[in-house]
């Protein structure tokens, strides 16, 4: 059983590459390519999938991608225009065949009605197109096809083969059966097949072991003579093959040993009519060496823990180098010491091994991309509204986690796009644009964050409605006066929605907050952009790695600590004018006419150590949820640095206002603060004790907690 | 505890002294003892949690096992060692004034826990055992480790 399921496993695995492969094939069709390479790249992966599926007898999804096939046999052919709605329902098909897939790997079966509407589709395409392909062989297939060369020429001249084949003893010996290899022919197209019992050895003759069956077969097909011969690769040395193309014909059945098409001893049978008939064509060797080259990259499939063990070592292994350096300068060598300088060979070779260490986690965010394709599809579907994604920077390689955690928030906000942002094709064109708005997604990196961005061509934001909207939610005060970016930042809030009617997409109260919670969550931060008349742009800024995170280390009560660099705004260093006591405790910091509140982070962290209070503080002004903004008060800020993160968990637990942890380059370990959590800690306990005045404006703090 | 059969009577122990007193551990659980090395104090821990260290990389905490057991803090010493421990997959470091030795003893000799009225002493010490001028105290390390109410908070 457990051989069985893992070759289902890897079964399954072949098959998110495939999808990926069939979305970006159809997606370049869509984009106007019409080559032979990409339609070949697309019906094989359709192919392989419904081989393997067939070998699973998976049979909904092999009836299903049957069905495609032939509707992208008839594209590749040529017999079938490539319409807009052809294309459509490839597309849309694609999409069903993928939810096929998961449904089989999750062992559940999809209600036949949706199949049924998907394969009516399919069939309008082929119009009254016959069926032609024999079902029965399809679980065979799959031995074929990966060998299907794009390149070869064979779709230009529809011919056929005569394949002579004569097993030799040997062939049934391995185990090997000819049924399977004349049904695998089979699959190229029509055959005929004729039994040749020629050479059957006399039944009183003392040879009776030798194999006395041979079978001649007529195939019409228009696949090139390397997938044929691919075909018979395993029975090579074990069986007499000849394989002529069909003008060649017609051949009567050869007496058993036939020493002119079929050299019957061992070293390569197939060797010399190879050589002789593939010489019109490509030679086959060469063929499948094209292929490997513009095939996928060999590529390993480990196990993620693995990888995050190295990385942890390689982390370590950066740590200890640090030390080493650290250790050399305490001992003031001269610069030019050996050892100085072995050191800073280490330091590089560290640095190498770990960049290439987190390149193995890092993955392109091109299937991400393209599974928001269909996001798209259906949104617009569900909406009415006509809607194309161009998504740019596919490559762009972020972390595997990123990637998993981002595929929610960035569903969201294509949903948002089309449902909120896009007009309908109506008012579009009455605004002078195309009817079908553009979606636009892309990545790319940007000083050591991954910036993704997600723009609409839509009416862009409409901030009176926004406003209007927020005061009636008591989200801010009547008379609260807010600039542009300011309402446009309203979007993030809980609880907000523009959606005047709920639609099935979006608009189920769950709003752009938690697409904001989620990149917070990744280290990340989201912003907004809109214009008017021409659309929106959100704009998302993610780490590269979550095991690295760029912090701002400070001193607090004798203690270094680190802050997260993407929650601080900004330093301040106060005038004394700046701070106004509030009660005995709290104080509010008045910058550019706000007054905002301030955190001491010692007694927060229950440091209170006054001896260690330094006689000028300094203020990091950091943005929590909410975007509710609060300053922390700090001793001293040295400087910025990438910092390796440490979990506290396993060997002790959570601590409030606390992280992580990190070790600096002394071997010591400096706490990475959470900037929320501390100013969390101040607004619970002062918030239950009184209701806290309206002090500043109202636009920042009334977030339902 | 794993034993062959040669070890099936005869148990481990690394024994230490602690605020005067003498504790011991399995010695399966013992993973290294290091020279103390200055630590990162923790926000919000418990008295005997003294703060974080960087063993090779990771983060491990290091518990004051005589404050502890309610004793006074082990005074800084350059004499002071840190008993390095696993319970699980968690790594901590106990705080110690000496590794005395280590102790082969039979099952047999270790004697439960007399009814004494300290509820750490009976959560925490599984048992004793006489030695040569008095007795050691077998150490339950997940007891001495696990946060204690709103210590863990």
């Amino acid at each position: 059983m457990a051989p069985q399921s893992s070759i289902r496993d890897t079964f399954f695995e072949e098959c998110e590459d495939l999808l990926e492969a069939l979305a970006e094939g159809l997606a370049a069709m869509a984009g106007g390519a019409r080559d032979t390479d990409t339609v070949n790249a697309v019906f094989r992966a359709v192919h392989s999938v419904k081989g393997g599926a067939g070998a699973f007898a998976l049979t909904d999804l092999v009836a299903f991608a049957h069905r495609f096939e032939t509707v992208l046999d008839g594209v590749r052919s040529g017999t079938l225009d490539l319409t807009p709605e052809v294309m459509h329902t490839m597309q849309r098909s694609a999409d069903h065949l993928a939810d096929l897939v998961e449904a089989a790997r999750n062992e559940d079966v999809l209600p036949p009605d949706v199949s049924e509407a998907f394969l009516a589709n399919l069939d309008q395409c082929l119009g009254a197109e016959p069926e032609s392909l024999d079902m029965g062989d399809t679980p065979f297939d799959f031995a074929v096809i990966p060998l299907e060369f794009g390149d070869d020429p064979a779709p230009k001249e529809p011919a056929g083969y005569v394949i002579r084949f004569r097993p030799l003893q040997q062939l049934y010996a391995n185990g090997h059966d000819p049924a399977l290899l004349i049904a695998a022919v089979h699959a190229l197209g029509p055959c005929e097949v004729a039994l040749d019992l020629s050479a059957l050895p006399d039944w009183d003759g003392p040879d009776a072991l030798t194999p006395g069956l041979g079978w001649t077969l007529r195939l019409t097909t228009q696949e090139s003579e390397t997938v044929l011969q691919e075909i018979f690769e395993f029975v090579e040395g074990l069986c007499s093959l000849d394989i002529s193309p069909l003008e060649d014909a017609p051949v009567p059945a050869d007496p058993l040993p036939s020493p002119a098409a079929s050299p019957s001893p061992p070293p390569g049978p197939e060797a010399p009519p190879a050589a002789a008939s593939a010489a019109p064509k490509s030679d086959p060797a060469a063929g499948a060496e094209s292929a490997e080259a513009r095939g996928p990259k060999p590529t390993l499939r480990v196990d993620l823990d693995r990888v995050d063990r190295l990385i942890n070592s390689v982390g370590e292994l950066i740590i200890n180098q640090a030390m080493i350096a650290q250790r050399l300068q305490d001992m003031a060598l001269a610069s030019d010491d050996d050892v100085s300088l072995h050191v800073e060979d280490y330091r590089l070779l560290a640095r190498d091994i770990q960049e290439a260490v987190m390149a193995i986690r890092a993955q392109p965010v091109k299937p991400l991309f393209q599974r928001m394709s269909r996001i798209l599809r259906e949104a617009a579907e569900a909406t009415g509204k006509s809607a194309r994604l161009v998504t740019f920077g596919e490559n762009t390689e972020v972390d595997k986690t990123v990637i998993e955690r981002l595929a929610d928030p960035l569903t969201h906000m294509i949903r948002n796009a089309v449902d909120h942002g896009l007009e309908g094709p109506d008012a579009r064109r009455a605004a002078g644009k195309d009817g079908t708005g553009t979606i636009r997604l892309g990545a790319a990196h940007r000083s050591g964050s991954v910036i993704i961005t997600i723009r609409d061509d839509g009416a862009g934001l409409n901030r009176p409605r926004i406003l209007d909207i927020a005061r009636r939610k008591g989200l801010v005060a009547p008379d609260a006066d807010l600039a542009d970016a300011e309402i446009d930042g309203l979007l993030f809030l809980p609880g907000f929605s523009t959606a005047s009617a709920v639609s099935n997409l979006s608009g189920r109260g769950v709003g752009l907050d938690v697409v904001r919670n989620a990149v917070t969550a990744l280290g990340g931060r989201i912003s907004i952009a809109s214009v008017p008349g021409q659309g929106t742009e959100f704009t998302i800024s993610l780490p590269l790695t979550l095991a690295v995170m760029d912090g701002m280390v400070v001193s607090v009560a004798g203690q270094t600590m680190v802050v997260p660099i993407t929650s601080i705004l900004e330093t301040i260093r106060p005038a004394p004018g700046d701070l106004h006591r509030v009660g005995t405790d709290d104080s509010l910091l008045s910058i550019r006419g706000r007054f905002i509140p301030t955190v001491d982070v010692a007694r927060s962290l229950g440091f209170t150590d006054p001896s260690a209070r330094a006689d000028f503080p300094l203020l990091l002004l950091v943005e929590g949820e909410n975007q509710s903004q609060c300053a922390l008060v700090v001793d001293a800020v040295h400087d910025q640095r990438q910092v390796v993160i440490k979990g506290l968990d396993s060997n002790y637990g959570q601590v409030p206002g606390v992280s992580a942890a990190t070790v600096l380059g002394d071997g010591q370990i400096a706490l990475i603060l959470d900037p929320d959590a501390i100013a969390a800690h101040r607004a619970g306990p002062a918030a239950t004790a009184a209701p806290r005045p309206p002090l500043f404006h109202a636009d920042v703090h009334h977030g339902q907690h | 505890m794993a034993n062959t059969d040669l070890a099936e009577t005869d148990l481990e122990f690394v024994t230490f002294s602690a605020g005067g007193q003498s504790f011991s551990i399995d010695i399966g659980q013992v993973r290294e003892i290091r020279r103390w090395s200055p630590v990162t104090p923790l926000p919000h821990a418990p008295d005997e949690v003294l703060g974080v260290m960087n063993l090779r990389g990771s983060v491990i905490p290091i518990y004051d096992l005589a404050a502890r057991f309610g004793l006074d803090r082990t005074p800084e010493s350059p004499r002071n060692v840190v008993v390095i421990a696993m319970h699980g997959s968690q790594t901590v470091g106990l705080l110690v004034e000496a590794v005395s030795e280590i102790l082969s003893v039979g099952r047999e000799r270790i004697q439960e826990t007399p009814d004494v009225r300290s509820d750490t002493a009976r959560q925490t010490i599984t048992g004793v055992i006489t030695v040569d001028e008095g007795m050691t105290r077998v150490i339950d390390l997940a007891a001495v480790v696990q946060p204690r109410g709103k210590a863990a908070a």
